[in-house]
């Protein structure tokens, strides 16, 4: 006899107890529960691949992922809003752990204290990093979450433009415009720099550092933004505010970040977390989840989702937002990082990559033809003026085993986008600026 | 009365948070010097002087997630119930997929070519789901449920307008419709008209003839419905709106009851969601990340979020690249959908193959009428008829035990509570999801749980109000939380 | 609860009561505080807001449900009352002293649009619709 594949091994319901459960139900086969089914269209053709086992799947995954060229195998000059940096090996097993894997948004406070203090540990950690008074639960990813806060300062306003600022990472420009053009919101570009806004503006929308890795002046920003009755929205980098003083520290009304560079692996754009904090005084218009503490019967603390009426479940098309997930699980990862870090790694890493970014613009600068087009104070990130197309200079760093780079080209003539963080060595840095030498 | 594991963790731990047990000089992980020359920071007034973060070793931070873990349920631990959730056994294969290295440190920037594998991976997942629901064309970047009704909503929107036909501002919902679905119209620029169910528990297909006007612009549908019921009356409402010049929105939250056994293209649904941590077994993380892909029409194909992946032939296999749409609503997010999430779904899809997809949907559905069938002496059933994947029940009319006094108690005797008080057209709802992947022997101790607390609401009418009593906390006062607000820890 | 006879009543569950200043104080019934249970925020109009009878002027929350507040009269809000919002649970406590808002009304006789005491006890023994 043949051996046949041994499969289901989800369902633990075996044949006989199935006639069982059949029995209790009072039908004769499993397909008569299916008869609310129009006849025509039930149990269709299936064109799907025979089921695999988990070795032979283990090894058709391993193949896949061996396909890309990865950072796990080379060293990465890419940022653009997406950071490699070290993850510490004691996040994973924690995060992993079934009970906070397998647990679903807190509706059962009773039985849901772990992710909801956990929760409450990011919404912390959130308003200390960027300095603002209240944080929610977690949005989708920064880009969604830079969106929400310029509908949210609509709400506020009671305006419908939205100034944003040139720099601010095209991606999240593009989630702004399909979030706001169906509600009749109006979208406009304003330069870093500018000094007015056209009237009835909600917002200004920034990015500090900017989508080119560089410092804008957020004081004028909040300035320029509150003299014309609007709100200043950032998106930030979480790293970098370590480093450089806070949104809040300025009067940021609606501050955001993207929460993967705290350690979350890049996974080909997420799952990520958007970080979202503002004033106090506008947290009834927050979009999302937001954890809160009380007491229970026996005058114990814990916590609960709270301000819900905020939300899609009770106020319905009246919603500050349609979102549900507050993307705890990554929330989670991101917490975990910053408790590890601690205020003083978090600062190390900060400076680490300040340092080796910095060395690297200057040795980059030296090279013939090269040059920094940008001015002013950078992070992590630079925009090298090429002596050749950057796609060019991509594909010769891909054949000396780097990865990296971002065309920039639409903005800055040869421009490329490259990070340094605390992963790459002075080795790789070296290797990178020999390769770029390399070209003329 | 049960002795939970979480009850006597929460005894006997230590309840402060990180910025409580910060000890000045402590750190939890080891960082490298610098290797590079010094270099000058910027003018020490752009720099941060007030950061506030927590200083613990990596025992202390470890010590403390493991204990706050343990006060949690999850499926891992405990049966889930929770109707609409679909908290299903999730794979541990899918959790290894998503952490090799050649996916977790794919950057989403890193060009087509760099990047075939993962490509790969979308592009199959992308088919897989296709025919899953019949439909033409996919994409994978909704980060949510709800992201997907969204982007859903707005391509009917961009459909509309492409035929000419901005003006439909008209939205019909169920009134039975999760309350996302309203929220995601509402997004989109939509007014939206709720539409009651008949006296089966379909939807009422006069309250729709009466509103499929020329400000028609579509409905969102929930197949199977809220109420647990596989609607008989959603083909002919298809016709009805398509006739009035609208198009159909197809919420797939519910799908796991109809993998393999209708494809929803085949009803008249122009564009349908998916939920991956539902349905496709991805973890639900306690809040998320979850993944809502968007299947549409050939028709609606052109306005799908970007990017989506194609594949082109050549020598060696196919190309893979990422693409935009020819008349894209354009991103909805950072990036090209929760690939970490994506990638277990694939897992899972691969792992069971199609044979696999028809037993979870028959499995699913046998659980839930079992559960209907045993449950049915001690609770009001609103519409008596075979159920799909979950059985919505009412507990009205008992003495001493609404709905979430059940569900309170319930938690004492090791199960989470079912989803309460929804849908909200049925009163005192209590919603139960048994999913596939629970045993017999679990479902008979579920319906045994609730007999028991039957008993117990009978003997003292009382009793259950002050439930749960073994659990690491009891109920909360939420009033308080929402009058004084202490959204996050603050220094004394 | 008894139902104050010196007072008129919106089917939308507002009252309006009639003071000796000319002025009307507008609050929600016992009815309406019941229905909503633990009620935690009321968003109110500031002063000087105008209010047309049997239109939105603010909203009030509780735990998990939220409801709009209808204007019983129309007219010019004189005062919202602070202590009402800061301590949201005095409505519970007592619906009919908890006044939210003063409005210098426009026309006195919008009151007759009103339900009184009888009926609107009526209205609500038939479950408030």
């Amino acid at each position: 006899m043949t051996l046949q594949p041994l499969t289901s091994p989800y369902i633990p319901n075996t044949e006989a107890e199935r006639a069982e459960l059949l029995r209790a139900v009072g039908a004769r086969s499993v397909d008569d529960l299916f008869h609310d089914i129009p006849e025509g269209h039930r149990n269709p053709p299936l064109e799907m691949p025979a089921p695999l086992s988990e070795m032979e799947l283990r090894a058709e995954l391993q193949r896949l992922s061996e396909k890309n060229f990865h950072a796990g195998k080379h060293p990465s000059f890419l940022g653009a809003g997406v950071y490699h940096h070290y993850t510490p090996a004691a996040i994973a097993p924690l995060v992993l752990r079934g009970e906070f894997l397998t647990s679903y948004t807190p509706y059962q406070p009773e039985v849901s204290q772990g992710t909801l203090q956990g929760t409450f540990e990011f919404q912390t950690m959130t308003a200390q990093l960027l300095g603002m008074e209240v944080a929610n639960a977690g949005m989708y990813d920064g880009g969604t979450a830079l969106a929400e806060a310029a509908l949210m300062a609509c709400r506020v306003t009671k305006r419908y433009k939205v100034a944003v600022v040139d720099t601010v990472n095209p991606h999240y420009v593009e989630a702004i415009r399909t979030y706001a053009s169906p509600q009749g919101i109006d979208v406009y570009a304003i330069p870093a720099g500018a000094t007015s806004l056209q009237a009835d503006t909600a917002c200004v929308v920034a990015q500090y550092p900017n989508f080119l890795g560089y410092v804008e002046d957020v004081r004028a920003l909040a300035d320029l933004a509150h003299g014309a009755g609007a709100l200043l929205c950032t998106a930030n980098d979480p790293v970098a505010m370590a480093l450089f003083r806070s949104p809040g520290s300025f009067g940021v009304d609606i501050a955001t970040a993207e929460a993967q560079a705290l350690g979350v692996p890049p996974s080909f754009g997420g799952p990520f977390v958007g970080m979202f904090a503002c004033k106090s005084e506008y947290v009834r218009q927050m979009p999302g989840r937001i954890a809160g503490r009380t007491t229970d019967a026996q005058g114990r603390s814990g916590y609960v989702l709270t301000l819900q009426p905020r939300e899609q479940h009770i106020r319905r098309e009246r919603a500050t937002s349609n979102i549900c997930t507050s993307t705890a699980l990554i929330a989670l990862w991101s917490t975990i990082y910053v408790a590890l870090m601690g205020k003083r790694g978090l600062r190390h890493v900060a400076e680490l990559c300040y340092q080796k970014a910095h060395y690297a613009a200057s040795e980059i600068a030296k090279l013939p033809g090269y040059r920094l087009p940008v001015g002013g104070t950078f992070f992590q990130e630079f925009v090298v003026s090429c002596p050749r197309p950057p796609a060019e200079v991509s594909l010769a760093m891909e054949e000396a085993g780097i990865i990296g780079g971002y065309d920039v080209s639409d903005r800055v003539p040869n421009g490329l986008l490259l990070c340094v963080t605390e992963v790459n060595t002075k080795a790789q840095i070296d290797k990178l600026v020999s390769v770029l030498g390399g070209l003329r | 009365m049960v002795a939970t594991a979480a009850n006597v963790a929460s005894a006997q731990m230590d309840h402060r948070l990180l910025m409580e047990r910060s000890v000045p000089g402590r750190v939890g992980v080891t960082l490298p010097g610098s290797d590079v020359p010094a270099q000058a920071l910027p003018d020490a007034a752009m720099l941060r002087q007030d950061l506030y973060l927590p200083e613990v070793t990596e025992g202390e931070v470890v010590r403390y997630f493991t204990n706050l873990s343990q006060l949690n349920f999850s499926v891992d631990t405990n049966f889930y119930p929770l109707g609409s959730c679909t908290m299903k056994y999730n794979p541990k294969v899918n959790d290894w997929a998503a952490g090799l290295a050649g996916f977790a440190h794919a950057h989403p920037m890193q060009s087509d070519r760099q990047m075939q594998g993962t490509l790969e991976v979308m592009h199959r997942l992308q088919g897989y789901l296709a025919e899953l629901t019949g439909m033409a064309g996919v994409s994978l970047t909704p980060l949510a449920g709800a992201h997907g009704e969204l982007a859903g909503v707005l391509m009917i929107r961009a459909a509309l307008q492409a035929r000419g036909q901005g003006h439909r501002k008209k939205m019909l919902i169920p009134e039975s419709a999760h309350g996302t679905n309203p929220a995601s119209a509402a997004m989109s620029g939509y007014h939206v008209v709720s539409i009651p169910s008949d006296k089966n528990g379909d939807i009422d297909l006069d309250a729709v003839r009466r509103e499929a006007g020329d400000d028609l612009a579509g409905v969102m549908f929930t197949q199977p419905t809220t109420l647990g019921l596989f609607d008989r009356n959603a083909e002919e409402m298809c016709r009805i709106v398509h006739g009035a010049g609208g198009l159909v929105y197809g919420d797939g939250a519910n799908m796991n009851a109809l993998l393999g056994r209708v494809k929803l293209g085949h009803l008249g649904f122009d564009v349908v969601h998916l939920n991956l941590h539902k349905t496709f077994s991805t973890p639900h993380g306690g809040g998320g990340p979850g993944a809502g892909p968007v299947c549409v029409t050939e028709e609606l194909a052109p306005f799908l979020p970007g990017p989506v992946v194609s594949a082109q032939p050549s020598e060696s296999g196919a190309r893979y690249a990422l693409t935009k749409p020819p008349r894209s609503i354009g991103r909805v997010g950072g990036y090209q959908g929760n690939f970490g999430v994506l990638v277990r779904a694939f897992t899972y899809i691969t792992l069971l193959g199609g044979q696999g997809m028809r037993d979870i949907s028959a499995n699913a559905v046998l659980n839930a009428n079992y559960l209907k069938a045993r449950l049915r002496p001690l609770f009001d059933l609103p519409f008596d008829r075979p159920v799909m994947h979950e059985v919505v029940f009412s507990a009205r009319k008992r003495k001493g035990a609404r709905a979430i006094d059940v569900s309170k108690r319930l938690l004492d005797y090791g199960f989470h509570a079912p989803t309460m008080y929804f849908p909200l057209v049925v009163d005192e709802a209590l919603m139960i999801e048994p999913t596939e992947t629970e045993s017999k022997e679990t479902l008979d101790a579920f319906v045994d749980a609730l007999r028991r607390i039957d008993e117990e609401a009978a003997a003292d009418e009382h009793f259950l109000h002050g439930a749960p009593y073994t659990t690491p906390i009891s109920r909360l006062d939420e009033a308080k939380a929402a009058r004084q607000p202490y959204l996050r820890w603050k220094r004394e | 609860m008894d139902i104050p006879a010196d007072r008129k009543y919106s089917k939308e569950h507002e009252w309006a009561k009639p003071e000796a200043d000319g002025t009307v104080l507008v609050g929600i019934s016992f009815f309406a505080q019941d229905q909503l249970g633990d009620v935690v925020y009321i968003d109110l109009p500031k002063p000087g807001a105008k209010l047309t009878q049997f239109s939105r002027f603010g909203e009030i929350e509780s735990v998990k449900a939220v409801s709009e507040l209808y204007a019983p009269v129309s007219g010019e809000v004189v005062e919202a009352n602070e202590a009402v919002a800061q301590k949201p649970e005095l409505v519970n406590q007592a619906p009919y002293d908890s006044w939210l808002i003063r409005v210098r009304a426009a026309n006195q006789q919008e009151l007759n649009n009103l339900l009184d005491a009888k009926q609107y006890a009526e209205l609500t023994a038939t479950g408030g619709h």
